[in-house]
């Protein structure tokens, strides 16, 4: 069974063709909409490789069938740049070295942006427990912790 | 962060600089190519039969119903395998596709190609197989025994390896032996496997978009199963997500393929997560006996270790993890006198392989349990111990091999005990309104623990780890360095798995050459072997190819501007952005002396010759090697068996620190494994049966889990080593696990006065929680 729906991601709208009914977000972003920085890695939504935001709320793309979210607005990696400009968070995920293999860092990137929205002033334990559902295998999490508060640090001036 | 406050008065961009990634941006915004991104015109899916059994006879297999599942293009079995039907990294004892027999849960049996996953799914569900089950073997010491039948032509033992050093019948004063045990940790990178293989037209040769961490030896490996020269099998680094060790062994490469060129269209795979679990080696399991010889006042006379490595189904690297584990069985101390043994072995269990750290890892966990276990019976302190028994430039190993390496033990023991203790109370600080922090409690949003029963303990961990390949293996990297109009060109087989060889390259080239500009080639199998990201070898390999490729090219320069400008070549020197003449002062800025040429040099660079072991396990079999300290203080929950690292403090032999800013990622995450095989990460099978293949159930450490690191590095650069630096990505794995048992046995024995033996990783809750079981430990003298 295969449906024919759009939907609206980054401000624009993409035609979804040949999707299966109960095709997750992730995978329809992945391989119909061809925006392929959502990464997946644990089909579960443990690791948060795949998070996006959809009205406004944190989610795990890979638990979300895609047709549940027409006429919501959805929100990826791709679409935290401005006119291709890196956000503060990107550039302090570069600058704190919260970057090595990246594979989890879109995602990452989703969360800490979705975070500094809700709370501009997180405490640490705050900024670790929002991000506890992104796992990431290279870092530690010591320099992420660092980038973050650094964007805290720059949002006050 | 000590690392990172260093005032600089280093060129940007140079050693010695934090250096920022070139791939940074593209990867935060998501637009970096990782291999399970890519695609082709044309590309269909392939997929994976693998076996539900650990152990069976294969009696038949029929593919028929699966070719008629609509949009299948291919169906391929053992039969397809047109070359070597094994394959494998030391011996090639591992089959294509079984045909016969299976040995492993997960073992490939076919593969087919389709439209779309979907169609690849439902083919396999239509393989008929039909098994006659056996009885696994999963006991790794049953398969010592030469009563037990083989479940391989091979035989059940992969390698045995003894270490007699000294006076074999030395005693000491006092003597400690137990039994540890360290169970199958994964590596879990999160960037799944995945391949595109796009074959030629005419289909004798193919070109591999793959995420590994060998391009030449997956190329050497994949030639011979496809029947075709190595030169025809070309392979293109697609993006890698992490690797640890699991990518060193091929994965889905041949199979990926075999459907290519059965096809003469581009295919690809992507595991899952299930499937990765299945489809890479893991950190070998290993039960390891060790009694030590001491003194009275604690000076080692003697250690003894009886270890077996489970090795799982096949062979891949285990006789090498093997080799690292017995010669390095006492750790970073003076050991005069040694008997070791050990054994690694085959069971139907999951392959095991590399993985950060490799052999040294587990018997880490063992000697810095013993040594803790010495100094309680000599009435030592167990730092002073450590410190009183540390391994000095100049000593030797129970190999009989000089350390030839600075070999600053003593300097991290001293540097990790200077670093602060955490400021933080048990159960951390109270909130801004005076609430307590359960975030900061053992059992943390559980909020079952009661801050009042916590305690706190600090514990200790040293090690010491083997760089590079060893055993007279034929080690050496190459490197391409091109300068035309003031920009060099580099190029390499190098694998950037994250650990950022692709930074330090352009760090490299700035410093030797006197460029900005530095452009990095694809990386391919287009230039000669790097040989392997792993034994924290790049840094020292690919780091000395590119430096050396760079002077190459520089001289070359030199000889140009000596010929344009009528001055001394052997004057010629690098400052800074200029090429300067020592003699005059002369200068002229590199862009200016090489505008207009075009200079291209490739070099291969080998560390020393190493030599393998002679039958008593002794010879100098190690290039060299890197040292670390780690302190950590734990709070522990001993009614419920409950953990809370707070904090890991180390001071890091680094030689000479490159990037520091990348030692430090390297240092942090290190830890997170270490921390993750201490208390939380076990792949769990039963009679073979894996239990915990995936994210939910294999716990990973969490931002919540990880605590403060506090890292210092020792900076003493290595005459051996060409940039004077040493690799740093796998000491900080080995010894944080036994430094954070150890601050719960120190927890623990707080609160009775004797606590509990824990000589098993991951500690579980009860292991913590529960009266100590009857053990294996002892202690007397």
């Amino acid at each position: 069974m295969t449906n024919h729906f759009t939907l609206r991601v980054n401000g624009a709208d993409h035609d979804v063709r040949d999707s299966w009914l109960g095709e997750s977000l992730l995978d329809v972003l992945r391989d119909r909409i061809g925006l392929l920085g959502s990464k997946g890695a644990c089909e579960q939504g443990e690791c948060g490789s795949c998070s996006v935001v959809i009205d406004g709320e944190l989610v795990c793309s890979c638990l979300v069938m895609a047709a549940s979210t027409i006429g919501q607005s959805i929100t990826t990696v791709e679409g935290i740049a401005t006119d291709g400009a890196p956000s503060d968070v990107q550039r302090a995920f570069v600058d704190a070295g919260a970057v090595q293999c990246g594979f989890c860092t879109p995602g990452l990137i989703v969360a800490v942006h979705s975070l500094l929205e809700s709370d501009g002033e997180p405490t640490e334990t705050e900024v670790r427990e929002a991000l506890a559902g992104n796992l990431c295998r290279c870092t530690g999490y010591g320099r992420i912790l660092e980038a973050v508060e650094r964007v805290v640090v720059e949002r006050r001036r | 962060m000590t690392v990172l406050d260093a005032p600089s008065a280093i060129r940007p961009g140079t050693l010695g600089d934090s250096v920022l990634r070139p791939d940074g941006t593209a990867k935060v915004q998501g637009s970096f190519e990782f291999c399970s991104d890519l695609n082709a015109e044309g590309c269909v899916w392939g997929a994976t039969l693998r076996s539900p059994h650990p152990y069976a006879r294969i009696r038949s297999i029929d593919v028929s119903a699966a070719w008629r599942v609509p949009g299948v293009l291919a169906v391929i079995t053992a039969d397809d395998v047109p070359g070597q039907a094994n394959y494998g990294l030391i011996v090639p004892d591992q089959p294509v596709f079984a045909a016969d027999v299976v040995r492993y849960v997960g073992e490939p049996i076919a593969a087919v190609a389709g439209d779309d996953p979907e169609v690849c799914r439902r083919a396999l569900a239509a393989i008929e197989v039909d098994y006659d089950v056996l009885e696994p073997l999963i006991d790794a010491e049953a398969a010592l025994d030469p009563n037990t039948p083989a479940i391989h032509p091979d035989g059940n033992v992969i390698s045995s390896q003894p270490v007699i050093h000294g006076d074999r019948d030395a005693t000491g004063d006092v003597v400690v032996e137990a039994t540890y045990e360290v169970g199958m940790q994964d590596q879990a990178f999160l960037g799944l496997e995945a391949a595109l293989a796009i074959p030629d037209p005419g289909g004798r040769g193919l070109e591999v978009y793959v995420a590994t961490q060998w391009m030449h030896e997956d190329r050497r490996q994949m030639a011979d199963c496809l029947g075709l020269d190595p030169e025809s099998v070309r392979l293109v680094l697609g993006g890698v997500g992490g690797a640890f060790g699991a990518r060193e062994d091929i994965s889905l490469q041949i199979h990926t393929s075999l459907l290519a060129l059965r096809l003469g269209r581009p295919v690809r795979m992507a595991y899952d997560r299930a499937e990765s679990f299945l489809g890479h080696v893991h950190r070998h399991p290993a039960t390891m006996w060790m009694r030590h010889h001491a003194t009275a006042d604690g000076q080692l006379v003697k250690v003894e270790s009886r270890m077996v490595f489970d090795g799982g189904a096949y062979a891949s690297t285990s006789e090498a993890v093997l080799l690292n584990a017995v010669t390095q069985a006492p750790g970073p101390y003076r050991c005069p006198n040694a008997v070791i043994e050990g054994h690694a072995v085959r069971t139907n269990h999951l392959p095991c392989g590399a993985m950060r750290g490799f052999g040294v890892v587990q018997v880490c966990f063992a000697h810095e349990s013993q040594m803790d276990k010495l100094a309680d019976a000599c009435g030592v302190d167990p730092w002073e111990l450590r410190l009183q028994n540390a391994m000095h430039t100049g000593d030797t190993t129970i190999t009989g091999q000089v350390v030839h390496n600075v070999a600053p033990v003593e300097e991290c023991l001293r540097a990790t005990a200077a670093l602060p203790l955490p400021d933080e109370p048990v159960g951390g600080h109270p909130r801004a309104d005076g609430s307590a922090d359960v975030m900061k409690t053992p059992g943390g949003a559980g909020r079952t623990t009661d801050a009042s029963d916590v305690v706190r303990g600090i514990g200790w961990g040293v090690s010491m780890k083997n760089l590079m390949y060893s055993a007279g293996f034929d080690d050496y990297s190459t490197a391409r360095c091109r300068l035309a109009d003031g920009v060099v060109t580099l190029k390499f087989a190098t694998v950037e798995v994250g650990q950022g060889f692709v930074t330090l390259a352009g760090q490299i080239a700035r410093s030797v050459l006197g460029v900005d500009d530095v452009v990095l080639g694809r990386i391919d199998t287009q230039v000669g072997s790097a040989g392997s990201t792993s034994a924290s070898r790049q840094t020292w390999m690919s780091g000395g190819a590119v430096a050396a490729a760079c002077r190459a090219v520089r001289d070359r320069l030199f000889l140009h501007v000596a010929e344009q400008h009528d001055v001394d070549p052997g004057q010629l020197e690098i400052d800074g952005t200029d090429v300067r003449d020592e003699a005059s002062g002369w200068r002229i800025p590199v862009v200016d002396a090489s505008a207009g040429v075009d200079i291209d040099e490739t070099v291969e660079y080998r560390h020393p010759a190493t030599e393998p072991l002679d039958e008593n396990g002794q010879g100098d079999c190690h290039v060299g090697f890197v040292f670390v300290a780690h302190r950590a203080v734990v709070d522990v929950d001993p009614e419920l068996g409950l953990v809370k690292v707070v904090q890991i403090a180390t001071a890091q032999d680094v030689g000479r620190a490159l990037n520091p800013l990348s030692i430090t990622g390297q240092i942090e995450g290190g830890v997170a494994q270490g921390l993750g095989l201490a208390v939380m990460e076990e792949i769990i099978q039963t009679d073979g049966i894996i239990r915990n293949g995936n994210f939910t159930d294999y716990l990973l450490p969490t931002f919540l889990d990880m605590p403060d690191v506090v890292a210092t590095l020792i900076e003493q650069p290595d005459p051996l080593a060409p940039l004077g630096a040493k690799g740093v990505g796998e000491p900080p794995t080995i010894s944080s696990t036994p430094a954070i048992v150890a601050a719960i046995r120190d927890a623990l024995r707080q609160v009775d006065g004797v606590g509990r033996p824990l000589d098993r990783v991951p500690v579980r809750p009860a292991d913590i929680c529960l009266p100590a079981r009857a053990s294996a430990s002892s202690t007397t003298g």
